[in-house]
């Protein structure tokens, strides 16, 4: 059966600002889907409150809505939009509870609308635990025994019941399992439920059996209307029950199961999805199993596009979000063809021939105070996936992915192996669970000793064992002893050639980086890149998606076209999030327009970025220095773009320029020298540019000599440093003092800024564009919350509500004056500090920034291709820069509060807030305009 | 990790040489080089009949993770004769398993290699065509095994069935209360899920050896026939198979077959059977059944099969096809009651979509059986 015709037009809803357990992979499904609708020609409306976002697009929709995601919004647009349908299962559980919503209204039955991808009922069952619990006895799956709970005595029951602690807490209809978690004792008991109540809007939540230490597996599943399914992934996480999928470090395929044991599962969870109704779309099953393999328990049941399908998509290069989309629209499975290998079905479960890690972060710094265990309530801000022909050398290209200054797992000079932090750290779950068992194994410890305390499966622990293995055997060697034959191997196991020259280093001759590389390139030892084909070579495939491993055979051929290679932005954190993805995806749109052929590294799989019909390239590999090299040397790309990768990108800017590597837009010495204080404020001097008094310092002494110099309130931080990170405010010299010794803890070699705190100014955030002879200021915002909040975490509006029109032209004359004397090509923000009509500037960064989107948005104006193609030599006057923005934008940050209970909210120069979403106001009265502004100062802490 | 460096060799017959590390057993050995991309189920694919003499590449890298557990087998002793892997796994987890894969390799003397880029081999036996190849951990020249490998056996012509098909006829009575109907059931490699499928269903089977002649079989007095899979080519095989379809269709009792099974009742019926570029072996391989308008995600393992321009209405409908490459890949037979398969409803490894199939058969047997 081709596409339904009794549909034309129809509502995507989006998922709203990013939060914890709903980032930008809605952004990855929202845009797949808005594209296969258009390209079965029909009309897509879209709300989406996110303006990071690639799906918000002028090109992704026929109508666009930037507007708050609540039924009131959706029933304005239906009204204006008249749609036929509602695809509701791309924007996750936001954009699925709001569906169901009107749905229990019975909104979309009374104006015709069609509910497709998913059947509401099936949402309820799937969201209310007991529902849920009957079904799956009827169909004969079993689970873990609980029962929903409705006050703190219905729970007391339901424990002893069970047998007593711990138990599990589900709150149910909450995202990323938010409220729950494993209580261990009596005195977690009343809080942890109460906390639960609150948190589940219809106020219940499942008191279950504890099955901690369990195996857990999840499956993708894709069905279409004639029920045919297919199992598109199968993923083991390394991390037992216990801990939340999204913050487990986990594998696919199946590591673990034999054939039998696999098809159980497979079986099982078809026949689940068939249980919960018949609709056409994805749907991801969890399950536990018993260590010895015997039984098998569901977890839960997803019927949309989730976290999960869109790592199973980047793992297997089968696109869920767009196949489930077809089949949301009348397609069956084998109408369709792969649209990887384009000569087979789309109607097969991929096969791989190599192993996938997905490797949670974290951003527990940020939140001090918070419980650093891993539980089942996500608590992870982001992802890294890696590929790699053995799970070894998966792993350890994860940790070189993750940005966390790791060259790989372990043998890079960081570890600390005390004997008893080891222990204690692996009693429990922690976000560096796997590092620790590396470091367990270094100190002797045996596989059985390890997987009784964490229960995780020995294979992995022999996988790591090997790893620790092979270091010892290389600590021994210098770097003229040791073989090609053992490089090689090394190499193949992912170390990284800093881990080698560490490892070679051990003998007392400091062996680098640079001379590992050397040694290994003249052994013949380059990476080869293999291609992600869905079906392991079976077929041959068109799609250029690849990665590293050091084997025979390279699968990635070199065009003679003029390439340009962007950086990605690694993955999502606080600080860094999806607003430079979607720079990335602009980047890439505006090479390609100019005429390049265009490269895309980047190792998150939740982004737009990492589909592999975005760039004329795709490399799925970590955006660290060793990789990107190599893909660089294989490549020969004309240069790099690494303004629109963040912190990620830019930190490996003065290592390109060293090898030599063009960098498109503003010279290097440029950006470095604007995060160079002293420099940068000699040159702000000079220009007769007004910033806040400063002083750098080394150590308590020299801090508080500046601090009594220039006054205090004062602004201290480390340089170099993401989203504010471990900046305070001191109004006093002991709190200077505090501070100071918590800095040279957490950054020893980094040294520290003063800064005059300028108590109640106003804080301005102005992003532009420089071409060598005209400016594009893209915008000036004025934020609500007073200067110390940072930017990111403030309530910014464009354009300026309060600002005189004298401040407003300082402003728009410093800005130019920066950028010409800068000599900046491409993007260039500055933030200032407006006091007593004076405009001080705080800081300058020549790059892409995280209002770029904002902006985009606000204006309707495309910013970041803009930036990008000024960049690659293009000039502003070939652009319309027009705005389309009528009245206000507001731009408003959400923050993660509600997952660690025990931060309290307080807002200061340290960023904090996971994401974004755009407001437009007409006037002042607006609510969401007041809100902020009444409670501007309330928040503001040191 | 020592004991696995001794060095093996890898010479495909157009000589192209990889080396590698041995695994398993010490010695040469030979065969067709085809690759499976199931990334479930090596035990089931080592020991199914059908890859009887074939060098089995696995696509998927780690091979060896859960080790070997005894019920697992499809047949008494390993069939393929040489195994290549990218990334052994000699250490195993799981509470099933009664060993390694090492050990297992090294009792059934299965001589392997790994540390191979299986991908690059894959991608060119995809490109080339299957072709004999050779595996040695006996340090031999690189020319030598090129040699060996262009001498070994082609599977063209290669009548297999008999090697691996049981010496003497067997009982195995139905595994339900009572047994309702009577298979004979010719076994040319047959697979061990195969025979449980059936005698769960309430059939009690007499396994015959391939070359029984048909009065045998007719002295059981049968109400139903199963052809099974196995390897080599069915052209081969026809000699004593036909005669035993012969007698079915005499006899007018329902006859289903499974891939070599399937050939064999296409070339009863005049159809031609012939050899594939690369085959399909895997367990991933969309199926859409004609009739139902369903698809079936099914396990496959041929290198042979039924030639589309051969068929003819009047004998044989095709009720499955293949979404990949829509070869045939199953028939009903018009001119008397049986209907046959290219793949493997008994799945073990892979999926159990086509498990219906065998309820079909029964079906069959019900409905001639009144």
């Amino acid at each position: 059966m081709p596409r339904r015709d009794d549909i034309h037009k129809i509502l995507i809803i989006g998922s709203g600002p990013i939060v914890i357990g709903q980032a930008c992979e809605f952004d990855y499904s929202g845009t797949q889907a808005c594209r296969s609708l258009k390209e079965e020609g029909y009309q897509v409306v879209l709300i989406n409150s996110n303006p990071a976002t690639i799906m918000t697009d002028p090109m992704m929709a026929d109508a666009i809505y930037l507007q708050p995601l609540t039924t009131d919004s959706i029933k304005e647009i239906v009204e204006k939009e008249r749609p036929d349908a509602v695809l509701p299962t791309m924007g996750g559980q936001t954009a699925l509870n709001l569906a169901r919503d009107l749905y229990l209204e019975g909104y979309w039955e009374k104006e015709g609308i069609k509910i497709i991808g998913v059947d509401m009922d099936a949402v309820n069952i799937t969201e209310d635990r007991q529902l849920f619990r009957d079904l799956m006895e009827e169909i004969g799956i079993e689970q873990c025994r609980s029962r929903t709970a409705e006050s703190l005595l219905d729970a007391k029951e339901i424990v002893e019941e069970l047998g007593g602690l711990p138990i599990v807490i589900r709150p149910s209809f909450t995202l990323g399992g938010s409220g729950g978690g494993i209580v261990w004792n009596h005195d977690e008991l009343e809080q942890k439920v109460i906390r639960g109540l609150e948190m589940s809007p219809v106020h219940q939540v499942l008191i279950e059996e504890s099955i901690v230490g369990w195996k857990e597996y999840e499956l993708e599943l894709l069905r279409d209307r004639n029920d045919n399914v297919v199992i598109i992934c199968s993923i083991e996480n390394l991390d037992p029950m216990g801990v939340h999928t999204g913050d487990s470090v986990t594998v696919a395929p199946t590591q673990t199961l034999t054939d039998k044991q696999y098809q159980r599962l497979r079986d099982a969870a078809i026949r689940m999805m068939r249980s919960i109704g018949t609709f056409a779309g994805g749907c991801n099953v969890q399950f536990a199993v018993s260590p010895d393999g015997e039984k098998l328990v569901a977890i839960e049941i997803n019927p949309r596009v989730s976290r999960s399908s869109a790592l199973a998509s980047k793992a297997t290069g089968y696109p869920i979000a767009k196949i489930a989309t077809k089949l949301a629209v009348g397609y069956t499975l084998d109408e369709l063809p792969n649209p990887i290998t384009q000569v087979s079905s789309a109607c097969f479960e991929p096969s791989i021939d190599y192993v996938v890690v997905k490797v949670p972060r974290f951003n527990f710094d940020k939140f001090p105070g918070a419980d650093e265990v891993l539980t089942t309530q996500m608590k992870a801000v982001g992802e890294v996936m890696s590929i790699g022909r053995t799970f070894n050398e998966s792993l350890n290209k994860a940790w070189q992915s993750l940005e966390v200054g790791r060259a790989g797992l372990g043998a890079d000079g960081y570890e600390v192996l005390d004997r008893k932090a080891v222990a204690e750290r692996l009693e429990k779950p922690y976000w560096d669970r796997t590092m620790q068992i590396r470091n367990a194994f270094k100190l002797g410890a045996s596989v059985a000793e390890i997987n009784d305390i964490t229960k995780v499966d020995p294979w992995f622990l022999t996988q790591i064992e090997k790893l620790v293995t092979l270091e010892n055997r290389t600590e021994g060697q210098s770097l003229d002893s040791i073989n090609t034959k053992d490089l090689h191997e090394l190499k193949q196991n992912g170390f990284s050639d800093v881990q080698i020259s560490w490892l070679l280093s051990k003998d007392g001759k400091t062996v680098t980086e640079e001379q590992v590389r050397t040694k290994r390139k003249e052994a013949g030892l380059v990476p080869v890149f293999k291609m992600v084909d869905t079906c392991a070579g079976e077929f041959p495939a068109k799609t250029p998606y690849y990665y590293s491993t050091y084997e025979g055979e390279n699968e990635s051929e070199i065009t003679p076209r003029e390439k340009v290679l962007i950086l990605g932005s690694g993955p999502n954190r606080i600080g860094q999030g999806i607003e430079f993805d979607y720079s990335c995806v602009h980047a890439v749109l505006a090479a390609k327009e100019m005429g390049y052929e265009t490269i895309m590294v980047n190792c998150n799989p939740e982004t737009v970025s990492t589909d592999f019909d975005i760039a004329d390239k795709l490399y799925f590999e970590p955006v660290y220095w060793e990789r990107v090299l190599d893909i660089i040397e294989h490549e020969k790309p004309k240069g790099v773009i690494l303004q629109v990768g963040g912190q990620t990108a830019l930190k490996l800017g003065k290592r390109f320029k060293e090898a030599g590597i063009h960098i498109f837009g503003t010279e290097f010495e440029k950006i470095d020298f604007a995060e160079d204080r002293g420099e940068f404020s000699r040159f702000l001097k000079e220009l007769n540019i007004l910033f806040p008094e400063y002083g750098a310092a080394r150590n308590a002494e020299q801090a508080v000599e500046i601090a009594s110099k220039i006054g205090y309130p004062v602004l201290i931080r480390p340089s170099y440093v993401l989203g504010g990170q471990g900046m305070r405010i001191a109004v006093k010299e002991e709190e200077l003092r505090r501070y100071v010794e918590r800095i040279l803890k957490t950054h020893p070699e980094n040294d520290f800024l003063i800064d005059k705190y300028l108590d109640q100014a106003i804080e301005v955030d102005v992003d532009s564009v420089y071409d060598g002879e005209q400016i594009h200021i893209a915008g000036i915002m004025q934020h609500i919350e007073p200067a110390g909040v940072h930017s990111g975490d403030s309530t910014a509006v464009i354009p300026t509500y309060s600002l005189s029109d004298e401040v407003l032209a300082k402003i728009n004359e410093v800005q130019e004056t920066i950028a010409h004397e800068m000599q900046i090509v491409g993007f260039l923000n500055v933030q200032y500090a407006v006091k007593d009509e004076k405009v001080f500037v705080l800081e300058a960064n020549p790059r892409s920034t995280r209002t770029i989107p904002f902006l985009a948005k606000a204006h309707n104006r495309p910013e970041a291709k803009i930036g990008v193609k000024v960049m690659l030599g293009a000039k502003l006057k070939e652009f319309d820069l027009t705005s389309h923005l009528k009245h206000w934008a507001i731009k408003e940050p959400v923050f993660p509060f509600d997952k660690f209970p025990g931060v309290k909210k307080e807002l200061g120069p340290e960023m904090k807030s996971t994401g974004e979403s755009i407001y437009f106001m007409e006037n002042f009265k607006d609510e969401r305009f007041r809100k902020p502004y009444e409670f501007k100062n309330l928040y503001l802490s040191k | 990790m020592s004991n696995q460096r001794k060095p093996a060799t890898l010479a495909l017959e157009d000589g192209i040489v990889v080396h590698g590390f041995s695994i398993g057993a010490e010695g040469t050995v030979g065969g067709e080089l085809c690759f499976n991309t199931s990334m479930t189920g090596y035990q089931e694919i080592f020991t199914d009949p059908s890859y009887y003499g074939q060098l089995m590449m696995m696509t998927y890298p780690h091979i060896g993770n859960y080790g070997t557990t005894t019920g697992d087998d499809e047949a008494p002793k390993v069939m393929i004769s040489g195994l290549i892997v990218r990334s052994f796994s000699q250490e195993y987890s799981n509470l099933n398993a009664d060993g390694g894969l090492q050990e297992y390799m090294i009792k059934n003397h299965l001589v392997g290699i790994t540390g191979v880029d299986t991908r690059r081999l894959v991608r060119h036996i995809r490109e080339k065509g299957v072709m004999n190849a050779v595996i040695s951990s006996e340090g031999l020249s690189d020319a030598e095994l090129v040699e060996k490998a262009k001498h070994w056996d082609s599977m063209n012509g290669l009548e297999l069935a008999s090697r691996v098909t049981r010496k003497e006829a067997q009982t195995l009575p139905a595994e339900t209360n009572e047994s309702r109907f009577r298979v004979a059931v010719m076994d040319y490699g047959v697979k061990l899920s195969i025979l449980k499928n059936l005698t769960r269903r309430g059939c009690t089977l007499r396994v015959f050896p391939a070359k029984t002649s048909p009065e045998e079989v007719k002295e059981w007095n049968p109400d139903g026939y199963f052809l099974s899979n196995g390897p080599g080519d069915p052209n081969a095989s026809a000699s004593y198979a036909l005669p035993i379809l012969e007698l079915a269709k005499k006899e007018k009792k329902p006859v289903f077959g499974i891939c070599l099974g399937h050939q064999l009742m296409a070339l009863s019926e005049g159809l031609q059977v012939g050899k594939m570029f690369v085959g399909h072996r895997g367990a991933n391989q969309p199926v859409k059944n004609i009739r139902t308008g369903l698809v079936e995600i099914t396990t496959q393992n041929h290198g042979f099969a039924v030639l589309e321009e051969t068929l003819n209405e009047e004998v044989a409908s095709v009720t499955h096809v293949n979404l990949n490459d829509r070869s045939i890949e199953g028939l009903r037979f018009n001119q008397f009651t049986g209907f046959s398969v290219q793949y493997h409803p008994e799945a073990s490894p892979g999926p159990h979509d086509s498990a219906y199939l065998f309820d079909e058969f029964i079906r069959d047997l019900e409905t001639h059986h009144t």
